[in-house]
């Protein structure tokens, strides 16, 4: 459970997940399950894809006919609670925002994480970006198996220790 | 001995507000601040923080400390004086400093304290070992003065202090091995634990430190399940081996000043601890002198600011210099705080305010 591990279930995660016919392109994918007084996605969004209403606590609820895949609040939210995901063929693809040390380069394979920070399989670095607005939060593109679409978070270069 | 229109002590979050108010209003301030840079715990936070645009939400907290200070570099009639630890505040509101080993002597016709709020600790066998140290201290060591003290480490509380120092120490290129929390759920922002889990630490609920070992320094920590009573369940007890521990179980406000001119003050468990009361203007008992932020209950960086906002707009109309903006700045900056606490994190604090006013009311 959320509350007491940190680890949203598999109900929570995939009730924030599009179809797959919608993530023909990236969308943004918001795994914010609690109301805190926060909206910088919502403020952020060039083309208001992002509600948070009534109250500042409300939790963001997606537009997906909306959303363009920008990926400007993957690098905004304060809660690194926000990546992009589109399904391609049979592999799922993500820009996910990463703010650790570890130096990632495009074609590098990677572990492939959980929300539990288990080795789940392995993924492929696409792109990095450290632009600007990001504000020193990376955004990394990972590609990994389509079955690992509502498993995977986050990745691990493979020698790390 | 200089005499100022008001004196604010503090210049975190609230402090910063205040003066920037206070200065508008033509006050001639004088900010005192014991630290070499203002900002207060801001300048060690490098995360970004929530809120909205209105609290500086998604920047990160030292770029905060930065973005309030700009705001008070124009005014002739502000003086700030860092370096400076407040000693003593008197009946006649002469305030009494330490500056480089040198003892000073200011009076102000109004006094506003926002000096914030210390660390809790806990009691447990061989808590004086090295290396067990507290959230503030080891932002400090880490973030400000570039210090590992470890490669490993294990946080007592899962607030979002302790979820936050623990992200923050990995940044650093510490191994988390454990956050270790007393209750059955997680005390923080999911979202923050979150961001911990998926990097593999492990969060333990209804679990405490029993005892620190080491010698010379720490070198291991024992921790234990609680029962639903916060009692220690036999055998359960297991041993992590580490470098650092850190201690994050909540802040206690800082009342001593207040309490120093024997301004009224109630214990309110809501609200961290010992506090002084206020009036609806953020007034204590003693007239002129007033408090905000942290100091009259533990709350978010967001929440301080608007008080120092609030606060200072109240002392320029005790004053009798009366901000130009008032009548428009006072009603929003409520209403911030309104929207800030209008929430199931707020709730608490809600309930500790009025239990607060309630106090003062019945004085």
């Amino acid at each position: 459970m959320l509350n007491k591990t940190g680890v949203p279930t598999r109900v929570q995660v995939q009730s924030v997940f599009f179809n797959e016919v919608t993530l023909s392109s990236f969308k943004a994918v918001i795994e914010c399950y609690e109301d805190i007084p926060c909206n910088p996605c919502a403020l952020s969004c060039p083309v208001k894809a992002i509600t948070i209403a009534p109250t500042l606590h409300s939790q963001p609820v997606v537009d997906p006919d909306v959303c363009t895949g920008c990926s400007i609040c993957v690098s905004v939210c304060p809660g690194l609670a926000i990546m992009l995901a589109k399904v391609h063929q049979d592999t799922a693809i993500f820009k996910i925002p990463y703010e650790m040390n570890e130096i990632f380069t495009p074609h590098q394979r990677v572990h492939a994480l959980n929300r539990s920070g288990e080795i789940i399989g392995e993924g492929v670095v696409l792109s990095v970006s450290n632009k600007q607005h990001q504000n020193k939060t990376s955004i990394i593109e990972v590609q990994v198996d389509k079955a690992l679409l509502h498993d995977f978070i986050t990745i691990r270069g493979i020698q790390h220790g | 001995m200089k005499i100022y229109d008001v004196c604010i002590i503090g210049g975190g979050p609230s402090g910063l507000c205040a003066a920037q108010r206070c200065a508008e209003a033509g006050l001639n301030t004088l900010l005192l601040d014991r630290s070499p840079s203002l900002g207060g715990q801001l300048i060690k936070q490098t995360h970004k923080f929530f809120g909205s645009k209105e609290h500086y939400a998604k920047f990160r907290g030292i770029e905060i400390a930065k973005l309030l200070q700009d705001k008070l570099t124009s005014f002739e009639n502000l003086t700030i004086h860092t370096e400076t630890t407040v000693v003593g505040i008197y009946e006649d509101f002469v305030i009494t400093t330490l500056h480089h080993n040198q003892y000073k002597k200011v009076q102000a016709k109004a006094i506003l304290c926002a000096v914030g709020a210390s660390e809790k600790f806990l009691a447990f066998e061989n808590n004086d070992l090295p290396q067990i140290i507290g959230a503030g201290a080891l932002q400090t060591l880490v973030n400000q003065t570039h210090v590992v003290p470890g490669e490993t480490m294990v946080m007592i509380g899962s607030g979002n202090i302790g979820l936050i120092v623990s992200y923050q120490m990995m940044q650093a290129g510490m191994k988390v091995k454990a956050i270790i929390e007393a209750n059955d759920g997680i005390g923080g922002y999911k979202v923050h634990a979150s961001k911990l889990r998926r990097l593999g630490v492990p969060i333990h609920t209804k679990s405490t430190i029993k005892k620190a070992i080491g010698t010379d320094k720490l070198e291991a920590v024992e921790i234990i399940q609680l029962d639903e009573h916060y009692q220690e369940i036999p055998n359960t007890s297991q041993i992590i081996p580490t470098d650092v521990l850190c201690i994050s179980v909540g802040l206690s406000p800082l009342h001593q000043l207040t309490s120093m001119l024997n301004a009224k003050s109630a214990y309110i468990q809501e609200l961290g601890g010992w506090v002084p009361l206020l009036d609806e203007t953020y007034q204590c008992s003693v007239p002129g002198l007033f408090a905000c932020g942290d100091m009259v209950g533990i709350e978010e960086a967001s929440s301080a600011m608007m008080e120092g906002h609030l606060a200072a707009l109240h002392v320029c109309a005790y004053l009798k210099q009366s901000h130009p903006q008032a009548a428009e700045l006072i009603p929003y900056y409520e209403n911030q705080l309104y929207e800030l606490r209008n929430g199931v994190h707020g709730s608490k604090t809600l309930k500790g305010i009025l239990k607060r006013k309630e106090a003062m009311n019945a004085q």
